[in-house]
């Protein structure tokens, strides 16, 4: 990729990013998107919604988060050295808070009284709790069973926010189903009713949406990293489920000359077949509003995926990432279950961080990269902390808590 | 051959009768009790079958049909295998309309050329896909055109009178307006609105588009009432309920569905 990508001509005014994205919706949703385009347009880019944004980034989730040297892994490593966004010092521990913040005070400005959401990890639907509980809005979490079971706290703290949190037992019971019936919801209670899609998925102008408002991520990091050491990072490394913290850290550096990659979840390994890596193993489809990468069978059906993370736990991802991979301006790869717990391990061990399951995949790949590399600066968003996922290692270690 | 579905609704017309369009889902829970129910349907009064594509994710569905997809599934029923049902039902019908209706990445899978070509081959007359609006439907649409096929898109309560007048354009065969805000198997709402609603589409079009009404009709009842200012009315979930209640009794299954679609045939 030589050229500059002009940013500002995506998505286009269809919402598309050439080949991908779009509004792939069944037409009583296209009012609703419309209005939310329109109220993005006007209230979002307004001096005042901005203000009033980032002071409550700053004072309430605390923002800016800190860009951390690990300076004796990186040593223990090899030659390069390995930066950390630390996103997972936000409110609520993860990054999904810069966008759950920024369209509930949307939804606020559109006259909007209740919102949904869906979560597969939980981190989103806490966000999103938490964000309503802040606000006053009525708010109800779309949870698939089987996550629900493996991110018990999550569901606890979303209930102490006030929030509803709905069991969706249909299909496979994650993350997409999660997503099927928030979409059915919202098409059901449009007047009343915004809904908050955690990732750069669904349908236009949810991509772009999600992606401005994580963006604050790669544009601070950028700032920092430029005044801090003098130059900007040669790699960036994130996990890539749907893909919004991606994006939040790639977006501001996309006409650098920085490299860039995105770890999907492998999974048992790419070749099992179980695995979560759409862009790595995937083929182009439509599926919850926009064509993207998908994973899917030879007769168009969404394929079930399986990832320890159930925030990577997707079939799809954002259609930006899908068209970022085509123009080669973003390489992504996968890493495992194994190499993630690895990891996990890893950083809690060696620096006193506990990761997210879903971040420990971006760490199993910059560790990689680490030791093939001399003297490379590798930042890494590391997009949420760990805790929630104490259960699950707790449970794989024959642990009882 | 082109599609049967204006001259259904014409020939509805002079008799001053409303057309009846029933949905099921292909493959739920076999093809052959499908093909059965078809052959019933069509026999009792059903003037054009909507065959539901089972597709993994159906954003735009209710608990009732969302499970009759489920079990479909569970035969890996494919968009392949649709057709060939097609195929096997005008062997013996050659009169009652066959609209594919369903959800777009099983036809962007199977490639949208190859699929209207399918269609045509097929004695298919018409596409409804779901979550592909007119303007994620253009390489479509131009397909479907070739072959003089119906291309069906929704209207709903929250389509604006601008994209209402380019719905009635970009339509053939019949636009299909949904009754409420909210998925298949929901209950009927405002009668009066919807009332206003189809009547604003009728203005719009400059070709006389029959106008069919879906979403809530459920019996004879509501059916009468939306069929009093439409030109069809469209039946969903309670079939696909009835189908699978008594689809272990084939004989049972055709005996029931015969009586209920009757009852719906003779008041509209």
């Amino acid at each position: 990729m030589k050229r500059k990508i002009n940013l500002k001509n995506y998505p286009s005014k269809s919402g598309h990013f050439d080949a991908f994205g779009g509004v792939y919706v069944s037409e009583t949703l296209i009012h609703p998107l419309r209005e939310l385009f329109s109220a993005y347009k006007k209230y979002a880019t307004s001096a005042s919604f901005k203000k009033t944004l980032n002071s409550q980034l700053k004072d309430y989730v605390g923002r800016p988060t800190p860009i951390y040297y690990a300076e004796s892994l990186s040593k223990e490593l090899g030659s390069s050295h390995i930066y950390l966004k630390r996103e997972d010092l936000n409110h609520t521990g993860a990054h999904k808070i810069n966008n759950a913040l920024g369209q509930a005070l949307l939804a606020k400005k559109m006259g909007k009284t209740r919102i949904i959401a869906e979560t597969g990890a939980g981190q989103h639907g806490v966000a999103t709790a938490t964000a309503c509980a802040r606000l006053n809005l009525k708010c109800v979490v779309y949870m698939g069973e089987e996550d629900i079971n493996r991110q018990s706290v999550n569901v606890y703290r979303m209930k102490l926010l006030g929030a509803e949190v709905v069991s969706v037992n249909s299909g496979t019971k994650t993350l997409k189903d999660a997503l099927n019936e928030a979409l059915r919801d919202w098409v059901t209670n449009v007047d009343d009713t915004h809904y908050i899609i955690g990732s750069v998925a669904g349908p236009h102008p949810y991509p772009m949406i999600v992606r401005d408002f994580q963006s604050v991520i790669g544009y601070e990091a950028r700032n920092q990293f430029k005044k801090e050491y003098k130059c900007l990072p040669d790699y960036l490394v994130a996990c890539v489920g749907g893909g919004s913290n991606a994006i939040g850290l790639f977006h501001p550096f996309l006409n650098d000359k920085v490299k860039i990659v995105g770890v999907e979840a492998g999974g048992s390994g790419i070749k099992s077949g179980k695995h979560a890596a759409p862009l790595s193993a995937g083929s182009p489809g439509v599926l919850h509003g926009n064509r993207t990468y998908i994973m899917e069978d030879e007769n168009g059906q969404i394929k079930n995926t399986h990832s320890i993370s159930a925030g990577l736990d997707y079939p799809g991802v954002g259609p930006e990432h899908s068209w970022l991979k085509d123009l080669k301006r973003v390489e992504y790869t996968a890493v495992t279950d194994d190499e993630a717990l690895d990891a996990f391990f890893t950083l809690t061990q060696k620096e006193g961080i506990i990761p997210a399951l879903e971040t420990a995949h971006a760490l199993a790949y910059a560790f990689q990269l680490a030791k093939k590399l001399k003297n490379k600066k590798i930042l890494l968003n590391l997009s949420g902390r760990g805790d929630k996922d104490i259960d699950t290692i707790a449970k794989l270690k024959n642990i009882k808590l | 051959m082109t599609s049967r579905i204006p001259n259904i609704f014409n020939k509805n017309k002079s008799k001053n009768k409303k057309t009846f369009i029933s949905y099921l889902v292909c493959g739920d829970p076999t093809k052959d009790i499908t093909l059965s129910a078809m052959h019933t349907m069509s026999k009792y009064g059903v003037d054009i079958i909507e065959l539901g594509i089972p597709f993994t994710d159906p954003i735009a569905d209710g608990p009732t049909i969302q499970k009759s997809i489920d079990r479909s599934l569970k035969n890996n029923t494919s968009l392949h295998d649709v057709i060939s049902v097609v195929k096997e039902f005008r062997k013996e019908n050659n009169d009652t309309a066959v609209v594919l209706m369903g959800y777009m990445n099983p036809v962007h899978k199977m490639g949208v050329a190859k699929f209207a070509k399918k269609i045509n081959d097929t004695g298919i007359d018409g596409v409804l896909i779901v979550d592909s609006p007119p303007e994620e439907s253009v390489i479509l649409n131009k397909y479907l055109t070739k072959y003089k096929k119906s291309h069906i898109y929704l209207a709903s309560p929250t389509t604006t009178d601008q994209r209402m007048k380019n719905i009635s354009k970009m339509s053939s065969g019949y636009v299909y307006y949904v009754t409420i805000k909210g998925i298949t198997g929901s209950q009927l709402s405002n009668v009066n609105s919807i009332r206003k609603n189809v009547n604003k589409i009728k203005k719009y079009s400059n070709n006389n588009l029959p106008v069919a009404v879906g979403f809530g009709i459920k019996d004879s009842s509501s059916a009468q009432k939306m069929a009093a200012f439409s030109d069809g009315i469209i039946i969903g979930s309670s079939i696909v309920e009835l189908i699978h209640k008594y689809s272990n009794n084939e004989k049972k299954m055709n005996s029931k569905l015969s009586t209920y679609i009757s009852s719906i045939s003779n008041v509209i």
